[in-house]
């Protein structure tokens, strides 16, 4: 095949076209964007209007007051993670959007359990908290408030757990995510 | 100074000649400032009309066309407008009122959430939250709309604010670091592309408006006759190559030739340029050019591989691309007597199916008829405006544009209504050029105010309407796919458009004979002033070639 650099012609058979792939696995993009009128609303249009499912969403300040960041999941078997890219590289507000390599980074959500628990149960559960190391945060007669952090797999692991004996209810702050080394995100 | 007043001086640093726009109370400061500003401003009957004139002027002079619309209704019925600047990526910068700051969100008198609604249909917009916010927002909103990809800007300023007394200090730079265009093109993919064009057996060159878009025709022809390379157009891109010519083949697409879509459908490698692999071009997505490798030279990046994966993909402005494309594939010197089997391919297309219809006998106008006798009366010089349906296909097929930015029609979002605004615009951008608006009765109608606008501003456009009594494009569908039950197309012969001509204050003229058409013509395009002729047309014909909607392109029909 023709070398870029030099004269040789090309066969034509032997091009390959960049398809937009799709990727198979879940995809983490954390994306710089300008603190401005509509930023976030813009972003999510942008998914809802190519039937795009954004998993988890997560949006907070940076050490910019101008600039906050968003870090969002999504699902790379369904949708073309190119074709968003691009889209999202188009909106005006957006300053940079990385995606995130799942070896490369260390991603920690929030969760909150509210557990329905008496007597016995309550060490049992516990015990459970402890070995997720959770945090009880707020313990009533009849339940349990525990704060866990972590990767998805083990909030999902510890609900699993918990899930028993008697979940009242659950809140998950979706994924933040940071790339592993000395580079930045 | 008054926030109003360095919207004035921000306008004329852009360069701004005209204002199309409509007054009402949330612009009433904007509309005191226009009295010492010293900028023509149009004033239209309907928003929707001055959003298209805005576009018209866009699309005839290549600058920014402005437009400026109230709040509430008269934002809202700028919706079509924008929507149709973003899908045939027009530069249009609207200014929108809106209610006072103590009055957003709370369902005020003439209020509406501008930015909510216009946020798919932008290519940016700016709610002002801040007076002094306003020189750098409209400063930004010119260059958002003008660079890259072009679009629609929104610019949506909160009365009060908008009377604010600001210290103006002109702006000289634009800083948006979340916006930086790729103009110009990656040298080794452009390499890598002339390479492909030297090996290619069955090349095509597919053109689309981001040519004219980027002023890139001359270089599209110089590609072109770099070799003798096979060369077509979308409706969107017609004029950015001067048709008719040896190696021109007609518009691809839906209702394009044959030998376009012929060659496409048996290329080895097409080339795009400007274009987006839009349905109405493709047909069946999954058998369009199937044997082909594909070059896609666009300054949007998410257009490429969108809708057809490009084997070289090249990001960057036409004419810069090209440019350097051309310059590498003389380099190359290929041989052109590779591409002799090709034309004689090509060549039997074109001479077994050309474009054809059949001829009346008698006095019948027929609509492809009334395309060709514009043509000769106008000497094919005018600047064409049309709206949407058969009149346009036909327009499109039997007007040879010769020229980039003289065709103006709008291709993807499809608005019928378009046509007379858009040539408003063009005429105002352009007084010295013949403007025709190549109309039909149906489209027409959605914004047949506007030539109150004409009369008034004396702006002498020619509106050629195809009247065929119905709303031909849907009839024509209705009677190929839906087994001809004709439902709600009958437009019957109202209104009288003479009369309705005279009302408005324009020159009415009626023709129904064939044999004296083309001087009938002339001497209605030698009247001063507006211009409208009702052309009475054979009332079921249909426009062919066709490639049926899903269906691949070598099944053309008719």
């Amino acid at each position: 095949m023709g070398e870029p650099g030099t004269k040789d012609l090309l066969s034509l058979e032997e091009l390959d076209a960049s398809v937009a792939m799709r990727t198979g696995r879940k995809h983490t993009l954390s994306i710089l964007v300008e603190n401005k009128p509509g930023v976030l609303t813009r972003i999510a249009g942008l998914f809802a209007r190519r039937g795009f499912n954004i998993d988890t969403l997560t949006v907070g300040p940076t050490d910019d007051e101008r600039i906050s960041r968003i870090t969002l999941t999504l699902d790379g078997a369904v949708h073309p993670i190119d074709q968003v890219t691009k889209q999202l590289h188009k909106l005006v507000n957006v300053l940079k959007i990385r995606d995130l390599d799942p070896q490369d980074t260390v991603a920690r959500e929030l969760a909150l359990f509210k557990v329905a628990v008496d007597g016995v149960q309550r060490a049992e559960v516990m015990q459970i908290c402890e070995i997720f190391r959770g945090k009880v945060v707020d313990v009533t007669k009849r339940s349990l408030t525990i704060e866990v952090t972590g990767t998805t797999d083990k909030i999902e692991a510890f609900e699993r757990m918990v899930r028993p004996f008697g979940l009242v209810e659950m809140m998950r702050t979706g994924e933040i995510a940071i790339a592993r080394g000395r580079g930045e995100t | 100074m008054r926030a109003v007043d360095a919207v004035m001086e921000c306008l004329k640093a852009e360069g701004v000649e005209v204002v199309f726009g409509y007054p009402g109370g949330a612009n009433l400061p904007t509309y005191d400032a226009f009295v010492d500003a010293g900028i023509k401003h149009v004033l239209v009957r309907h928003e929707q009309g001055g959003g298209h004139a805005a576009e018209g002027y866009a699309k005839a002079t290549g600058k920014v066309g402005v437009c400026l619309a109230t709040s509430g209704p008269g934002a809202t019925n700028l919706v079509t407008a924008i929507t149709n600047a973003m899908m045939d990526s027009t530069p249009v910068v609207f200014l929108t009122g809106q209610v006072r700051t103590e009055l957003l969100g709370t369902d005020g008198f003439q209020e509406a959430d501008m930015l909510g609604i216009t946020m798919p249909i932008v290519k940016h917009s700016f709610l002002i939250q801040h007076p002094n916010e306003i020189p750098r927002a409209i400063h930004e909103a010119f260059h958002i709309a003008r660079t890259g990809r072009p679009g629609p800007v929104v610019v949506d300023i909160p009365q009060d604010l908008s009377r604010a007394e600001i210290d103006y200090e002109p702006v000289t730079d634009v800083r948006l670091p979340g916006y930086q265009p790729t103009t110009e093109g990656n040298q080794k993919q452009i390499r890598q592309a002339a390479k492909a064009l030297a090996s290619a057996r069955r090349p095509v060159i597919y053109a689309g408006g981001g040519v004219i878009n980027a002023d890139a025709s001359e270089e599209l022809t110089a590609l072109v006759r770099a070799d003798r390379f096979p060369v077509t157009c979308t409706l969107m891109g017609l004029g950015a190559y001067p048709a008719p010519d040896p190696q021109w083949l007609g518009m691809l697409g839906m209702h394009g030739t044959r030998a376009a879509n012929y060659a496409i459908d048996e290329a080895d490698l097409v080339c795009c340029i400007g274009a987006r692999f839009d349905d109405r071009v493709t047909g069946k997505l999954s058998e369009f050019a199937p044997r082909a490798k594909f070059i896609h030279i666009d300054v949007d990046p998410a257009e490429i591989s969108k809708n057809v994966p490009a084997h070289i993909p090249i990001v960057g402005d036409a004419k810069n691309v090209l440019t350097k494309l051309v310059a590498e594939y003389r380099a190359l010197k290929p041989d052109p007597s590779r591409l002799e089997e090709w034309w004689q391919r090509i060549d039997a297309w074109r001479e077994r199916h050309p474009l054809r219809y059949d001829d009346s006998d008698d006095r019948e106008i027929k609509p492809q008829f009334m395309i060709e006798a514009l043509y000769e009366a106008t000497g094919g010089n005018a600047i064409v405006t049309s709206d949407v349906g058969q009149h346009q296909m036909w327009a499109a097929q039997y007007f040879h544009f010769t020229r980039p930015r003289q065709w103006i029609n709008s291709g993807g979002l499809g608005t019928m209504g378009f046509g007379l605004p858009a040539a408003v615009g063009a005429q105002v951008g352009r007084p010295d050029e013949t403007v025709i608006c190549i109309t039909g009765d149906g489209s027409v109608q959605m914004n047949i105010q506007e030539l109150a606008t004409c009369a008034q501003e004396g702006i002498p456009i020619k509106v050629f309407i195809m009247n065929n009594g119905y709303l031909g494009m849907v009839r024509q569908w209705q009677e190929l796919f839906w087994d001809r039950r004709y439902s709600h197309v009958d437009m019957g012969q109202y209104p009288d458009f003479v009369k309705l001509a005279e009302a408005y204050g324009c020159t009415g003229l009626r023709f129904d004979d064939k044999t004296t058409l083309v001087d009938d013509m002339k001497g209605a395009l030698a009247l001063d002033g507006p211009v409208v002729v009702d052309v009475r047309v054979t009332q079921e014909e249909n426009v062919f070639p066709m490639i049926a909607p899903g269906a691949p392109a070598r099944d053309m029909v008719g």
